[in-house]
């Protein structure tokens, strides 16, 4: 099997279980069905690590987006897994009916499509149209309750998102005007490798220009701090599985897309350096968001302004750069992505039992459901960034490497992760901890399976990273210099 | 290029701002629409010189599209929408229509700063019709900004969709991916929307974002 082979593979295996889905009317069925192909989808990512890779003119595929294709096809079948034990008690208590959920699970494997998609394009107007497809596939799903709260959370993202987009196919077209004196008219013009390759010769001017637009419509997608505005509602009233595949997977790939055309940006070497301009705006979302945290009362709403915390750092980490700064980086991405999830597992689960989304409503959960409430714990330990969990390793990657290039700025990056600490275990502790009251509670059927395996894997990174994958990582953060 | 190409080019492109700021004070829906319907045929008719000058028969077909969907369906649409829904007819700004003018002229004025500055050998055509595309689009966000009707947003939308059209079109050589992406996305954008605005109906019995400040999730 070649790379290009599997690279099909997984753009057909979800599109086509997708066209599957929309048509199969049963929903044990079909939970079933999305399961299978999450894993056959992942089955052929992991074979991509051992295969060489290649690029046509419309895909690519180089050992940075491996990593995120099986990162992403890992998350993707644990929550499908999840997914499974989560919407048939919605169905129970009426929330959605089996119509939504044909829709509900069409639509999961079209988000895979459109994101693998985004993952190994390598044409720029593909890369757009696959985010922009994902996009308005994820807004169908958080209206999908419709509530007011839902229809009114869609409308925002569905708002900002498509704001967004259109300034990021700006900057796109920019790009292509900067390249077209070199590249020539046609298709050249907008392939990534080629335009890899002879990045210095483009005009500086029009490639600063480019990158303030991408940086903008593609930096609304990640979640940064002026443009997050939709990120919080989209993750509070949309189904749970949904938070967790926004959260963990969908800000990743965008991140990667502002990579991508960070090291375009740097390849010119006379246009502006996008460093500084990425630290900032990370700073920026991580003072923001860490004391946004102690205004919260919906527990999702909570970790949703945890996610731009944590992709804050992480843009602060790339806009520092460095081999170090960038393995941190990479490294946080994948952390975030696994313990996140994780954390929206759970309190998905816990919502359901308790059957409200307050947090002054949830109380005494190591009480009342134990496995439920020391799981949230663990979570909430490990995104607070608390040792010996991988997202302790990668933060203090962070906060070394800048302490060693600029004391001042590691300073207000520690002062803003330890309110965003301060906030979260405060948050955690009033839920895990007291009087559940109220009457006896229903047994939680969890999936246990999924939330299980992410914070195992968390804890793998923390204490013993294997060693192939630093050796993957360190090459890879090398390679985005 | 012949001296009359670059007069219609910036003829046209001129006529797209002119009538983004016409937008901007519409009081009235149907009125609003119709301006917007306005903005698609002026479109067209740039992207169809477009398609002429530089010699491109696909920038003819963007055109086209241009003319079906924006022009015509998508205003007879939201025509019908309005009618079925019941919404009030009149829309009221945030901002009063004075300061609404003067914000434009600034976006204006700013487009055209950010890009005549840009000295590339890249010919003047382009570079200017970059800056009228940047004033369309910039309109379109501050249409966003200003006005509260749910209905007046997808509109302020669109016609920041047309800058954009507008931009790939005057990008000379630009492969054909892009304008199709458009294309679809705009198709795509309309299912949503009619989607949104059918749901938003059931809920509230009108189509007014006014409405739904009531539930703005971020002060829980």
């Amino acid at each position: 099997m070649t790379a290009f082979l599997a690279v099909q593979a997984i753009l057909a295996i979800p599109l086509g279980s997708a066209a599957a889905l929309a048509l199969l009317p049963d929903y044990r069925l079909s939970s079933r069905l999305n399961v299978a192909a999450a894993f056959a989808t992942l089955l052929v990512a992991c074979s991509l690590f051992f295969l060489p890779g290649f690029s046509t003119p419309y895909l690519l595929i180089d050992d940075f987006n491996t990593v995120f294709v099986a990162l992403n096809a890992f998350v993707a079948f644990t929550t499908s897994v999840f997914s499974a034990s989560y919407i048939g008690h919605e169905l129970e208590i009426g929330r959605l009916t089996p119509r939504n959920l044909r829709f509900y699970h069409a639509m999961c494997q079209f988000l895979a499509f459109a994101m693998n998609l985004a993952l190994t394009a390598n044409n720029i107007g593909l890369m757009w149209a696959s985010l922009e497809i994902a996009t308005l596939t994820t807004v169908a799903m958080v209206g999908l309750y419709q509530t007011r709260e839902a229809i009114e959370a869609a409308w925002k993202y569905f708002i900002l998102g498509s704001v967004g987009i259109a300034l990021a196919l700006f900057g796109t077209i920019l790009i292509f005007m900067a390249a077209r004196p070199v590249m020539g008219e046609g298709f050249d013009g907008m392939v990534w490798t080629l335009l890899m390759r002879r990045a210095h010769e483009f005009d500086p001017a029009l490639l600063d220009l480019a990158f303030v637009f991408l940086m903008l419509g593609y930096g609304t997608k990640v979640g940064l701090a002026p443009l997050h505005a939709w990120l919080p509602d989209a993750h509070a009233e949309g189904p749970t599985p949904i938070s967790a595949v926004l959260s963990g997977l969908l800000l990743n790939v965008a991140l990667y897309i502002v990579l991508r055309f960070k090291l375009l940006i740097d390849a010119n070497g006379r246009a502006i350096s996008p460093g500084p301009l990425l630290a900032t705006l990370g700073l920026l979302s991580l003072l923001f968001a860490a004391f946004m945290l102690y205004r919260r009362r919906d527990v999702k709403r909570l970790f949703a302004f945890s996610s731009i915390e944590h992709m804050g750092i992480i843009v602060f980490a790339f806009g520092m750069g460095g081999p170090l700064a960038n393995f941190a980086g990479l490294l946080h991405m994948t952390m975030h992505s696994l313990t996140k999830s994780a954390i929206f597992f759970t309190v998905g689960h816990i919502a359901q039992v308790k059957g409200t989304q307050r947090i002054a409503d949830i109380r005494g959960l190591t009480e009342s459901q134990p496995w439920l409430g020391w799981t949230l714990l663990l979570g909430v330990f490990a995104i607070a960034g608390l040792p010996p969990m991988g997202v302790f390793t990668s933060e203090f990657l962070v906060v070394s490497s800048t302490f060693a290039r600029s004391p001042a700025l590691a300073l207000i990056l520690v002062f803003g992760l330890l309110v965003a600490f301060g906030a979260l275990l405060l948050r955690a502790q009033g839920m895990a901890f007291g009087d559940p009251g109220g009457g006896p509670e229903p047994r939680s059927r969890a999936s246990t399976a999924p939330i299980v395996a992410h914070l195992s894997l968390v804890l793998l990174a923390g204490i013993s990273p294997p060693p192939p994958v630093v050796a993957w990582f360190e090459h890879v953060a090398a390679m985005l210099k | 290029m012949s001296g009359l190409a670059f007069d219609v080019s910036h003829l046209l492109a001129g006529g797209l701002v002119l009538i983004s700021f016409m937008l901007l004070y519409q009081t009235r829906l149907y009125a609003l629409l119709n301006v917007y319907a306005a903005q698609a045929v002026v479109l067209s008719l740039a992207v169809g010189w477009q398609a002429y000058v530089q010699d491109k028969p696909h920038l003819y077909a963007t055109a086209a599209i241009a003319f079906l969907f924006k022009a015509a369906l998508i205003p007879y649409a939201l025509h019908r929408a309005i009618d079925r829904l019941g919404v009030r007819r009149e829309v009221e700004n945030v901002v009063g229509v004075g300061a609404t003018m003067l914000a434009g002229l600034a976006c204006v004025a700013l487009a055209i700063v950010v890009m005549l500055r840009i000295e590339s050998d890249a010919d003047p055509l382009a570079r200017e019709d970059l800056a009228f595309a940047l004033s369309v689009i910039l309109l379109g966000l501050l249409m966003m900004v200003v006005r509260r009707n749910a209905v007046s947003m997808v509109i302020g939308f669109m016609s920041l969709e047309n800058g954009l059209i507008l931009a790939a079109a005057g990008a000379k050589g630009m492969p054909l991916v892009v304008e199709f992406a458009v294309a679809f996305s705009v198709v795509v954008a309309l299912v949503v929307i009619w989607v949104f605005l059918f749901r938003l109906r059931d809920r509230f019995g009108a189509v007014d974002a006014a409405v739904l400040e009531e539930f703005q999730g971020s002060r829980r």
